[in-house]
């Protein structure tokens, strides 16, 4: 197990190579200047070309790879925002709380409402509960998240003027439509992926055991039932914290939430390519660690996969010895 | 006549003989595409999203016709109007009749979405055949790189992407593909990994089909259900994320009536104007529902398990 996760943790190494590549390859063909930003576009252009100088941007692809590396490396340096002077790590971290806030408020919510609208879609199949809540699922998901929030800041800001329309001003009440905004769509999701996962299990022989050897209804649903169809339910739910802590872009800046979502979409705009680097390794590593933190988890519903990750690795190292003995015998 | 040997063999005759009654005497040859298409076809939801696409795709192709007014036509005697009897869904700030500019958004939306959808499962797909195909390091290789793109979060990787290429149809098609790459390459590999080891790939490999011959002419025909499920799936996700990108202003720019572009024109009259905002939204919505309506139909019907 440990062994599992000390190889998903250095998985992690070549993961933050291969996003810095990505965003040095998009900041190495993108049109705009990031001496323009310090200097300013009307600079003389022996300024511009010393900046250039001063911050490296003269040198080779790989070398600008390279020095950035050995940054972050040595000093935990992820770059110097080109808008503010501070560093980016700084920023990030000074924008997470909010992101964090939001995305476990808009998944908590989808999981109260979501589970019990799908197991009880999935045990009451084809009632008229059953219908309601699949057609509030896709209308979950199929209303533009965007479009939804506009349409709630009109009823309840603009009409009713119950709720503030930025998340910074009245406090709680602020986040009210930022949550209502993501969650909508991870209920619809979270309820449709519930449903069908439960229909499944429903009908497989233990449940029909369960209920024969006189088992209360709710116990066979809840314990016998639920927990086997939570697997997929899981990977839905992680996926959707991964990309939400990533930034609900769309959601923050809507309702200017002063999160790392923002943050990006304003750095990526403003061609601040040194946060958007910082920005995304962040990002991608805390990407990872959520993922990695699901698959421990499904060995918590599913005490089976332990051993599966166990001897998955048993295997490789069977495999391994195997091969060298094999090239022993041959030499 | 074959010999009715078992009571079962003579009800699949029976069967079979009235189906060819039905068909006024010809010979129906059943095959799974036809028995999937059998089953989409009891499903009414399902029939519904696809009339609905249907209808959009129509609306897109005679839009001139169809739409009362150009949509770029300013008539500054006629701003901000109320839906009305000549402008069913109103008018804008600068007097263009906004059903006009929904109906030509079909136009742009519609297509968009499905060259997104396209091009990502051309790339994508590729690699996840080719990944599934020869397996072991080559596998490994492509999916892990898969798995670095997927470690950014595809909104975010897109914004990167159309922010770096700059705006326009084009470039926010290769956005919104490469992002959604990894995903596509892993409902391809995932697919074809489930065919891959049967017999009859193997009696075209005995044969001498080169390997291009057994992916395409074999595994992918037999691959294809969870693969169309996905199209249809992703079509409805390109087309929200068209929209969001347009949104804040990162996708099709203004003056084109781009459902989205046209919501993030009018967010400013929120507080005067709002029936502005009303209606290309629920023209967004009527779309993707449509194809998700559609997309659980043909999930149900080509995996007869599910039901």
């Amino acid at each position: 197990m440990l062994r599992y996760i000390g190889k998903r943790l250095l998985w992690m190494i070549p993961v933050i190579l291969g996003v810095l590549l990505i965003v040095f390859a998009l900041s190495a063909i993108t049109p705009g200047d990031p001496v323009d930003q310090i200097v300013g576009s009307d600079a003389a252009p022996e300024v511009k070309e010393a900046m250039r100088e001063k911050m490296g941007l003269n040198d080779p692809f790989l070398v600008r790879y390279g020095r950035y590396l050995i940054g972050i490396v040595t000093r935990g340096d992820f770059g110097t925002s080109y808008a503010t002077g501070e560093p980016v790590a700084k920023e990030i971290f000074q924008k997470f709380p909010n992101t964090v806030k939001l995305t476990f408020l808009a998944v908590a919510v989808a999981l109260i409402i979501g589970i019990p609208l799908g197991v009880i879609s999935a045990v009451k199949q084809y009632s008229f509960i059953d219908n309601a809540s699949m057609v509030f699922a896709l209308l979950g998901v199929s209303i533009p998240q965007f479009w939804f929030a506009l349409m709630m800041m009109l009823v309840f800001s603009v009409k009713l003027h119950w709720l503030p329309t930025t998340a910074s001003t009245g406090g709680a009440l602020g986040w009210v439509m930022p949550v209502a905004m993501l969650g909508i769509a991870n209920v619809g999701n979270i309820a449709r992926t519930t449903r069908s996962s439960m229909l499944e299990v429903i009908r497989q022989d233990y449940i029909r055991t369960a209920r024969a050897k006189g088992q209360k209804e709710n116990v066979v649903i809840s314990k016998h039932g639920l927990r086997n169809a939570l697997i997929p339910v899981v990977a839905n739910i992680g996926n959707t914290i991964g990309v939400s802590l990533g930034g609900a872009v769309v959601a923050e800046s809507i309702f200017s939430l002063d999160g790392v979502g923002l943050y990006m979409l304003n750095s990526i705009n403003n061609r601040n390519w040194q946060s958007v680097q910082g920005g995304l390794i962040l990002i991608a590593v805390c990407f990872s660690v959520v993922m990695l933190c699901m698959d421990l988890i499904y060995t918590v519903i599913d005490p089976r996969l332990k051993d599966e990750f166990n001897a998955k690795s048993k295997i490789a190292a069977n495999k391994r010895a195997a091969r060298k003995a094999a090239k022993a015998a041959r030499s | 006549m074959a010999k009715r040997h078992t009571p079962a063999m003579a009800k699949i005759a029976a069967k079979r003989e009235r189906e060819i009654a039905r068909n006024h005497g010809k010979e129906v040859q059943s095959s799974p595409g036809k028995e999937a298409w059998k089953r989409l076809k009891r499903n009414r939801l399902a029939i519904v999203g696809l009339v609905v696409i249907a209808l959009l795709i129509l609306v897109a192709i005679f839009a001139p016709m169809l739409a009362p007014y150009p949509y770029n036509v300013m008539d500054y005697d006629h701003p901000f109007e109320f839906p009305n009897s000549e402008h069913w869904f109103g008018t804008d700030q600068f007097g263009r009749d906004i059903f006009s500019r929904v109906i030509y958004g079909t136009r742009i939306s519609i297509p968009i979405g499905f060259m997104c959808v396209i091009v990502a499962f051309a790339l994508g797909g590729t690699l996840g055949a080719i990944a599934a195909y020869y397996g072991g390091r080559v596998d490994n290789i492509i999916m892990r790189i898969m798995d670095i793109i997927q470690s950014i979060p595809s909104m975010l990787l897109a914004i990167a992407v159309s922010a770096t290429l700059g705006g326009g149809m084009r470039n926010l098609i290769i956005a919104i593909a490469v992002s959604t790459m990894p995903a596509r390459s892993r409902v391809v590999r995932a697919s074809i990994l489930t065919v891959k080891r049967n017999d009859y790939i193997e009696s075209a490999r005995a044969m001498g089909a080169s390997s291009r011959r057994q992916l395409l002419k074999y595994m992918l025909p037999n691959a294809i259900g969870p693969i169309l499920t996905a199209i249809t799936f992703s079509v409805a996700t390109a087309i929200l994320t068209v929209s969001s990108l347009s949104y804040i202003g990162l996708g099709i720019p203004e003056p084109m009536p781009e459902w989205g572009a046209l919501l993030a024109a009018s967010k400013a009259f929120l507080n005067t104007y709002p029936y502005m905002l009303i209606f290309p939204g629920l023209a967004i919505m009527i779309t993707v529902l449509a194809l998700n309506l559609f997309g659980d139909g043909l999930r149900d019907a080509l995996d007869p398990r599910l039901k």
